[in-house]
């Protein structure tokens, strides 16, 4: 629990709003700024986490929850965007919601030149594909961000990506102590 | 029984196959992979709780997990190839990571991209498909030849007890395609109605 204390606040935020949007699936490429969402659903007894070996995997297993009569949400990083991109085409072809939180890298402070490429298509990658993008900058407005897509893919049907921006995750040690 | 016989001894009429086994899963929700799987399912009869692919190839499986996931009480199969099976190959060890008790992946192996002018796939260029699923953790991953084994494949999914995987050795031939609808809106709403969901 101390671990789960010591996240960001921001990152606590999602979780409540994914438990209180009764998310019950939530499947995942890890990344650092994901990491509190992720152990607390592996936690909680009553939402499967769905660890996928790349991100495309998660836009079948969101629309089959869906099928299913569940909601779910896909975590992934701006690079796992790309690996999704034909897959998306499912979402648009059966008009299923969709939500997706992607955590930004190829920004701020970024320490590798190889996530510059994919993070700076990101945003036009995801709206080529039909799916409309937020985007949270600010700590303190993740919670309304994240309950607004949430809201337009469930209740609107709507295909919705949140992007948390680098800034929010600051800035990642690249020595290993 | 049946009265198409196999060309090949040692695989299965792809047809005969997919309709001997639906038949014995009446209550089974069916997720088809793309092209001839598609058209196998909707040939042996078009039912509200089969979910058709035309696209998203590679993604079958993943959306069977996530259905089996939502649906723990329902018997849930992938019906699919083995192209569109190798492009999604990593889903079977998120599905292995999970075991839903309630899925079963059946996988029409022709060895060749059908729809594409019938070019080798991996598994006729030494993949071994069982092998593959067992390693990423499907312990119950076995290969059949006939459509005898229908009534154990049906069996084993009616029970619910493991997530399967079973690999059919089929004909490489190109039975008349038979088209089901492709208004994947419609499709999703029909097996949510099904199950009693919201359909819009």
């Amino acid at each position: 629990m101390s671990q789960t204390s010591a996240a960001p606040g921001w990152q606590q935020d999602i979780f409540k709003v994914l438990k209180a949007g009764k998310v019950s699936q939530i499947a995942y490429v890890p990344d650092a700024g994901h990491s509190h969402v992720i152990r607390s659903a592996v936690a909680d007894p009553e939402i499967q986490d769905v660890v996928l070996t790349t991100e495309e995997e998660g836009v079948g297993v969101v629309s089959g929850a869906w099928l299913g009569g569940q909601r779910a949400v896909l975590l992934m990083q701006s690079s796992g965007v790309g690996n999704c991109v034909n897959m998306f085409s499912l979402l648009r072809s059966a008009n299923f919601p969709f939500f997706t939180l992607v955590t930004m890298r190829g920004e701020y402070a970024e320490f590798n030149p190889w996530q510059g490429p994919m993070g700076r298509a990101t945003q036009a990658a995801l709206e080529l594909m039909g799916i409309s993008v937020l985007r949270a900058s600010d700590p303190d407005e993740v919670e309304e961000l994240v309950s607004a897509g949430l809201d337009a893919a469930f209740e609107g049907g709507e295909q919705v990506a949140v992007l948390l921006g680098q800034n929010l995750i600051g800035r990642k040690k690249w020595e290993r102590k | 029984m049946n009265n198409i016989a196999s060309k090949n001894p040692n695989s299965a009429d792809r047809r005969v196959f997919v309709s001997t086994l639906l038949k014995q899963l009446p209550e089974a929700l069916v997720v088809t992979g793309l092209g001839s799987a598609t058209y196998d399912v909707f040939a042996a009869g078009d039912r509200d709780t089969n979910y058709y692919l035309w696209g998203a190839m590679g993604g079958s499986t993943s959306i069977g997990l996530g259905l089996a996931l939502a649906q723990p009480s329902r018997s849930v199969v992938v019906i699919t190839g083995d192209g569109e099976t190798l492009m999604g190959i990593g889903s079977l060890g998120s599905i292995a990571a999970k075991q839903p008790r309630n899925l079963t992946i059946v996988v029409l192996d022709n060895g060749h991209f059908g729809e594409t002018g019938m070019q080798k796939s991996h598994t006729s260029l030494g993949t071994d498909l069982v092998a593959v699923a067992k390693g990423f953790g499907i312990a119950d991953a076995y290969s059949v030849d006939s459509d005898e084994h229908c009534g154990e494949i049906a069996s084993r999914a009616a029970a619910r007890q493991g997530p399967t995987f079973v690999q059919v050795r089929i004909d490489a031939d190109e039975p008349p395609r038979a088209l089901p609808p492709r208004d994947g809106v419609f499709l999703k709403n029909r097996l949510r109605g099904h199950l009693g969901f919201p359909v819009s």
